[in-house]
Formats: C-alpha cells, structure tokens, sequence
C-alpha cells in the first residue's frame, strides 16, 4: 500500500535516546561526525567505537535496522577503498602489473572505511530516534538567532512539516494518475530513455496542476484557522530541556575534548 | 443585533486582460441579505454557481465584499482590525478533507488553531481533548490523518474549528467528498455540536437531505436569495424549487405527487417517519 510509505526511517520505541530534546541529539550529532574526522591512532579509534557502540546500545534500535542504511553507500565505500589501496605511495607490500599496494595504503583505506562506516551509523541512530517533525521542530528552534539575519527559519520549517505531510497524498495522486492514463492507453514502460520521459508529461501536468490546487486549498484553510506567520504563535509541544538534555551536552563535549586530547597527547 | 447580519452584500469577480482592461464582470453575489441568530443552524442551499461558497468564504473574510455590508459578531468585516477576531469567531471547514489538515498528527492539527492564536501551552492541551471528544474522535489523536476515513478527516477538520472556540462554524460543502456514512457522520456531529454546545452553524450545501436538519433555510441562485424560511415551507413548494435546479428529497417528493393524485396528506413532509403517520391517518 502506498499510504504505508514512512518518510525517514523513524523506529519507534522508548529508550533514553529517543527522549532526548531534537536540538541536542543535532548537536551530539555534530560533534560525533566532527570527531570522526579528527581522530588519528587507535587510542582515537577506540574511543570513537566505544562511543558508537554505546548509542546503539541505548538507542534500543535493532543493529540489523542500522546496518540496511549501509547498502546504499556500499559503492562509495568500495571506490574510497580501492582509491586509498591503490593510490598512495609508500612502502610496498605487495606490486603485481601497475597495482602497487603500500602498508600506508592499507591503513589510510582501513580508516576511511572506518570512518565512513561510522559516519552513516552515527547519523543513522539520529533519524532512527527522532521523528521528522521532531527534527523540523528542533531545526527551527535551533536555528532561531539566525532569524535576526533575516533567515526566515519558522516559514522553511513550517514548509518542511507540510511536505512531509502531503508526500504520502501526492504519491497517492500520482498511482490514480498514472492508472487513469494508463486506462486512456498511455505507455510508461516501453522505448528508449527520450521516448519513457517524454511518456511522463501526461503524468506530470495533472499532477503539477492538482498540486497547486490543493496548495491553494491549503493557503486558505490555514488562513481560516487564523495562520499568520510565526509570530505571537504559541507550540503545543513545546521543545524544553530536561536533565537528561544537560547530561547529554556534558557527555558529547566531554567525548569530543577526549578525542581532540588523544591526537593532541598522543 | 443578529450574530450575522448581512445588507446588500454584492461580490463581483472581475476578469482582466493583460493590459488590465476589464473583460468581463461576474456577479456572484448580489444584494445579499442575511440574518442568522446566535445558536441557530441554518442552511444556505444552492446548485454549483449559484454563489454560495462565495458568500461562505465572506463570512471568514477570506473575500471581501464589492458592496454592501456585513457584520459577524457585531464587528464590520470592512475593517482591518477585525480580521482575526471574526476569524477566531466565525470557523471555517472546507469541502476537501486532505487539504485542510495541517499537521501529520491528528492532536497537533487540532491544536493548529489555538496556536496561531497563542494560547499558552497548558490550555492547547484542554481544548485538543475537549474538542476531539466533541466530535468523538479522542480515540485517534495519535493517529496520522492519512490513515483515517473521509467522515473521520472532515471530524478532525471540525474539531481543529472548534479548538479555537467559535460561537460559530461556516461549512462550505463539507460532505461533498464523503461516502454516505460519512456524510451521516459529519452531520451528526454538527448537529450536537449546535444542539449541546449551542454553537451556531452555517452550513452550505447541494444535498437537500442535510437541509432538513437546519432552523431555517436560504436558497440561492445566481447570486441572489431566493427563497428563505423553514425547511417544511421551502420543500413544501416543490415546483418552485426545481426551477431552481434542486431536487427535494425523495420523501417529500413521494408526498408531493401522492397529494397531486389527490390523496390528503399535509405539505412539506420531510421524514419517512412523517409520512408513515400521514398515511396511516388516511385510512
């Protein structure tokens, strides 16, 4: 069914992790990508493992769930290897036709794998823990200051939350489409790649069209319902930190000033 | 002074060419006249064209006028400065439920309202409960509104409305989208709403079934009112009303023509129930 299609890849379930404000699982984020591009040795690489396997453990997601979010970077990761195998002069190990591969060769494409690797799953647990509204929600609050540069932070926002809502509806709309023009004998699968884009323009009109109409609807309900900007606008959920929010700041500066003294010290 | 009060309300949609020249004037209301009393329900009732959403949206000043007046709540929509609070006051649901939900939440589409009006946080919390129990749909408010049914989405739509407590709800065709039970559904819940809440209602629509649940009926064609009254005298004058293009209900209908075949029954029947007591006093 297409209206069971999920936007992001949310898994609900109630650990500490998903409890966590929006704003500080961003930042804690942040902080755990910065330092994946900090960290040299394998004291460094110890503790950004330790790190990883300790959210995973608190978020309650299921490791497998995680690893599905590998797939689709698997190309890049083989390229990045074979480039950083292949490419970097050092000391030889092995050299066969115009291959050579060096011991440094081998330790830079062991770490970039590393590294990569970590980067998708450390990122994975944040939208595997927060829902796309919390995350709309937490980037506009985020990012308020910026409105005094004349960013208009609540409106993006407030766009992303709808797009996230009419996704499903317009995917709706394009498989009734699609059956009513393929009712009328239009062809969708047949021909070179000209002749197949060409075929989607009967698809493409009405639903271009129906989406401005439903826009439209849309300006004029949230009109009605007294919408005008983000002004004087109260939340019903609003984003508040709790202590947990405070131990989880400590905790990622505390991790990230260990791996920038690990480079540093050692 | 009426809740809602209308005098010669004119709406002129006016179409230009590329230089701006007036090409041609369409009237879509003309010399309205309007009254409705706070905590009555009436119908305004009308075929595609006959300029009934454009008076609806007027009174959610979504439009405004070309000429006339038109107050809500004793507050001229000609002024700027009541805008939202006629808008707060005067409700508005649409006719297509998905494009009138907000949120992805149904509780957080019903608390859209009272936000953009700032109510503070604790009192979101009352009014989300208070006026989804009122349509009956407190069970689903965790639920995503893509999930729901079209009657259960126009319920939602309805409480988003009256979370901003309305003395009053204007809807524009709201079952025109719905199934039958659907529509029963929504109408049910209007109806309570109205009867226990004592909330007004303005409901606009084609369906004559609807119509006979209200206090009083206006009939539009053409932009113009023309005819106003209780549901048993405007159905009791079948003729007139198919000059208008609209069909009475079949019960009324059956009355009508066993009275022409010279039956006695009373005009303007307006339920199964009526009819069956009707005819059993005949014999």
């Amino acid at each position: 069914m297409l209206r069971d299609i999920t936007i992001g890849q949310y898994y609900p379930a109630d650990s500490v992790i998903h409890r966590l404000d929006p704003r500080t699982k961003l930042m804690a984020a942040m902080l755990y990508i910065l330092s994946l591009f900090v960290f040299q040795g394998w004291a460094g690489f110890a503790a950004v493992t330790l790190a990883l396997v300790l959210m995973i453990a608190l978020s309650k997601v299921p490791f497998g769930y995680m690893v599905r979010g590998l797939k689709a970077i698997a190309v890049i990761l083989i390229i990045t290897i074979l480039f950083n195998l292949f490419l970097t002069p050092g000391e030889t190990i092995v050299e066969f036709w115009k291959l050579r591969i060096t011991w440094e060769g081998l330790k830079n494409a062991g770490f970039m794998a590393v590294r990569l690797t970590y980067l998708i799953l450390g990122s994975s647990i944040l939208t595997l823990t927060t829902t796309p509204n919390q995350l709309t929600d937490g980037m506009e609050k985020a990012l308020k200051p910026f409105n005094k540069l004349h960013v208009p932070v609540h409106e993006i926002s407030m766009m992303m939350s709808i797009a996230l809502r009419f996704i499903p509806i317009l995917i709706e709309e394009t498989d009734k489409i699609m059956k009513a023009q393929l009712a009328r004998g239009a062809d969708f699968e047949s021909g070179n790649l000209i002749k197949k884009a060409k075929s989607m323009v009967p698809l493409l009109v009405p639903l271009f069209i129906s989406a401005f109409r439903r826009a439209n609807d849309l300006a004029m309900a949230m009109e009605a319902r007294c919408y005008h900007g983000g002004d004087g606008r109260t939340k019903m959920k609003p984003l508040r930190y709790k202590k947990a929010d405070i131990a989880a700041y400590l905790l990622s500066a505390g991790y990230f000033a260990g791996v920038i003294a690990l480079k540093v010290l050692l | 002074m009426n809740f809602i009060e209308a005098r010669k309300l004119v709406h002129e949609y006016i179409r230009r060419d590329e230089e701006g020249n007036v090409e041609s004037i369409l009237t879509a209301l003309n010399q309205v006249d309007l009254d409705v009393k706070q905590g009555e329900f009436v119908a305004v009732l009308g075929h595609n064209g006959s300029g009934k959403s454009t008076l609806a949206k007027h009174l959610n000043v979504l439009l405004s006028a070309s000429g006339g007046t038109l107050w809500v709540d004793g507050k001229d929509t000609e002024n700027a400065d009541n805008l939202w609070a006629i808008r707060q006051n005067a409700g508005m649901v649409f006719q297509n439920p998905d494009n009138q939900i907000i949120a992805s939440v149904v509780e957080e589409d019903v608390a859209f309202g009272p936000e953009n009006i700032g109510v503070p946080t604790p009192e979101i919390w009352k009014r989300v409960e208070r006026s989804l129990k009122s349509v009956g749909m407190i069970k689903y408010r965790e639920h995503s509104p893509n999930r729901l049914s079209g009657g259960q989405k126009q319920r939602v739509a309805i409480a988003g409305v009256m979370a901003m407590e309305p003395k009053c709800i204007v809807l524009d065709e709201p079952t025109a989208m719905l199934d039958p039970n659907g529509r029963r559904e929504v109408l049910d819940a209007v109806e309570q709403l109205n009867k226990e809440k004592g909330i007004t209602v303005i409901l606009i629509t084609h369906y004559m079934e609807e119509v006979v649940r209200a206090d009083r009926v206006y009939v539009m064609d053409n932009g113009k009112v023309v005819m106003q009254g209780n549901p048993r005298s405007i159905f009791s004058q079948v003729d007139t009303l198919k000059s208008y293009r609209l069909d009475v209900p079949q019960i009324t209908m059956l009355a009508y023509e066993l009275k022409k075949e010279g039956f006695n029954i009373p005009e303007g029947i307006l339920t199964r129930q009526e009819l069956v007591e009707a005819l059993c006093q005949l014999y």
